[in-house]
């Protein structure tokens, strides 16, 4: 049986990575992330982990980059100044094909903003941060059980994949609690074929590099890449759908916003409004699939987020253009109640 | 008929990419030469920076990581601490360590990361076409000095073996230099004990080696190895800064 307990996000999501067999964090401090580290430097006696607050986040995401390289379950938690800082590592572990998993907790920027709930990185997630043509795969909790449970997910993907995967939650879900399911303890997986931890017996030498050699080798480099990215895209779109089948209204939000707009979907429906609701999970790859079934059937579209619109054209790329799409936002670290999204669904179902 | 000199078995059949003249290739040597005597191949993460020795990882047949510029000791971190019986060698140039890498440096230093640094400098950046590093020398001629490093803008040289060698929890700092045969040999012993020290678990060995850079220099290498006698080492003497291993004795 999984252990239910009542438990803060970022508490339950570093205790299901500990469970999910990651053995090693490395970070620097910044709100809203501090209480992984935190719990990461309390734990590391009695687990058996590796702890270090490292010098810049810079460094903390090489480090992270030091453990996926020789395979073993390695991770850090940020916010948006230190990820933006953490690009560079990401651009990196992404052309090396390393499984690593960053949490971000976003807060709104631009700098260093302020620190309440946001989504402000939503491009920076989502479309690079970092150069050159990368993906990274990013999951989107909305309630602190999911923030858990994404925990061993986001750490499977890693490894099916070999590539970066970044969980972001933001001030809400990262400082609210729960209660939570935990997850079952896994255990160590042994040496990967592909790591660089010395040979040590394997056969034969790895080696990773990402300096290219060559123009035609180095594009052929970056189709491989692509071509994974296609298969993440075509595997791995998640999303859940509350109430979508008769809708007129499908509204789009993900975590925290995705809170507030279910509860103003259920007034909605309560006044005998056709409102429904598409929330991505993951926001990388964007959940295009959900909205095949919707095209071109006279529906709206209301995208709802905690930034000024960074999700809107995902949107608009995944109806073809061939729906109305509309937004509202709340900026700065202002989460809008129910009602006033309620009130916005009145105006648009008029 | 004995051998008395031969390539590294532990090498590829890669053509090495360094000019002519240049230490990079004898270091490399040197390294293959001593993990292959002391039977460390098979335990070895050799971790490359970005500069002249970006490629090295494609020249020897043991585990192998390019880093991000300045962050071979970041990396090298997370790697000596995910698997600590392994030799873990952070390789890298003066302008990756220096500038772009100095918080990565010192903070392996400070924490007494334990694994060895090959700190190759040659008081330029290599593979850009010779810029200015923060290891150029005083009035040194270079592509982002035209007239010749001086104070006002751009301060002074850093010594890095002496820095590094003051931490406490550095175990070992040398500053060597390949030159002439007698110094690639004192160069092999300081790696060795290097080595040796890392696999006893003790903290940080810092090798820091002074090496011709003929091609950023703008010299023949015979005037690059008389420019190292002759300059070079007066900024960056020769010596042991740090030797825990001697002090214990
Ligand atoms: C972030 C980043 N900045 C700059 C560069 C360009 N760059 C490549 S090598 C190098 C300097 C290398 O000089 P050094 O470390 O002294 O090594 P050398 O080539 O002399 O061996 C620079 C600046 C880079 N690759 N990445
Ligand atoms: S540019 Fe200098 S450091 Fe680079 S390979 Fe040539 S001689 Fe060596």
């Amino acid at each position: 049986m999984a252990d239910k307990v009542f438990m803060q996000g970022n508490e339950a999501f570093a205790e299901a990575a500990i469970r999910s067999g990651c053995k090693y964090f490395f970070g620097y401090p910044i709100t809203p992330s501090s209480e992984i580290p935190e719990y990461y430097a309390k734990k590391a006696p009695t687990e058996g982990l590796t702890f270090i607050q490292a010098e810049t986040e810079v460094s903390a995401f090489n480090m992270v980059a030091g453990v996926a390289a020789t395979g073993k379950r390695g991770m850090t938690a940020t916010a948006g100044p230190g990820f933006s800082l953490g690009c560079e590592a990401m651009s990196y572990m992404s052309a090396a094909s390393l499984p690593a998993v960053i949490v971000d907790c976003m807060r709104p920027g631009p700098a260093d903003g302020e620190i309440l709930g946001s989504q402000g990185d939503y491009n920076q997630l989502t479309k690079g941060g970092g150069h050159g043509d990368y993906n990274t795969i990013v999951l989107a909790p909305y309630s602190v059980q999911e923030y858990a449970d994404f925990a061993p997910l986001a750490f499977d993907l890693a490894e099916k994949y070999r590539n970066p995967v970044v969980v972001a939650s933001d001030g809400t879900i990262a400082k609210m609690m729960e209660n939570v399911e935990l997850p079952e303890r896994v255990e160590p997986k042994g040496r990967a074929d592909w790591a660089v931890d010395g040979i040590n017996g394997r056969g034969h030498h790895n080696d990773i590099t990402t300096c290219g050699d060559g123009p035609e080798q180095w594009e052929r480099f970056n189709l491989a890449l692509q071509a994974k990215y296609a298969e993440i895209r075509e595997n791995e779109q998640r999303w859940e759908e509350v109430e979508t089948a008769d809708a007129d209204i499908i509204v789009v939000a993900f975590g925290t916003m995705a809170r507030v707009c279910l509860d103003a979907v259920k007034l909605a429906r309560k006044d005998g409004m056709k409102v429904g609701m598409i929330r991505p999970i993951t926001i990388w790859p964007f959940p295009e699939k959900a909205f095949a079934n919707y095209i071109g059937k006279g529906k709206k579209f209301f995208v709802a987020e905690l930034n000024a619109g960074q999700m809107v054209n995902d949107v608009k790329i995944a109806v073809n253009d061939n729906a109305s799409v509309e937004f509202y936002g709340r900026l700065g670290g202002m989460i809008p109640s129910p009602v006033e999204i309620y009130n916005k669904l009145c105006e648009l179902y008029k | 008929m004995s051998i008395v000199y031969k390539r590294p078995e532990v090498f590829t059949d890669e053509y090495m990419k360094y000019c002519g003249g240049c230490g990079h290739g004898i270091i490399n040597k040197l390294i293959g030469e001593i993990i292959e005597e002391e039977n460390l191949v098979e335990k070895t993460v050799l971790i490359w920076p970005i500069g002249c020795s970006v490629y090295a990882d494609k020249y020897f047949k043991a585990d192998s990581v390019c880093a991000l510029h300045g962050r071979a000791p970041a990396m090298g971190t997370g790697i000596k601490r995910a698997c600590p019986e392994d030799l873990v060698i952070v390789y890298q140039g003066d302008g990756d360590m220096v500038s772009e890498g100095m918080a990565e440096i010192m903070h392996a230093g400070i924490r007494g990361e334990k694994f060895t640094v090959i700190f190759v400098n040659n008081s330029i950046y290599g593979m850009t076409g010779g810029q200015m590093a923060p290891t150029t020398l005083m009035d040194q001629v270079t592509t982002t000095t035209p007239y010749g490093r001086a104070e006002v803008n751009t301060g002074n040289p850093v010594n890095m073996a002496e820095i590094i060698g003051n931490l406490p929890e550095c175990y070992y700092s040398e500053r060597v230099t390949v030159n002439s045969p007698a110094n690639i040999r004192k160069t092999k012993a300081a790696i060795k004990k290097a080595f040796k020290y890392q696999m006893e678990g003790k903290g940080l060995s810092f090798v820091e080696i002074l090496s011709p850079c003929p091609t950023g220099w703008k010299v023949k290498p015979v005037q690059a190895i008389k420019w190292i006698d002759d300059v070079v080492t007066k900024q960056f003497p020769l010596g042991v800064f740090k030797d825990r291993g001697q002090e214990e004795k």
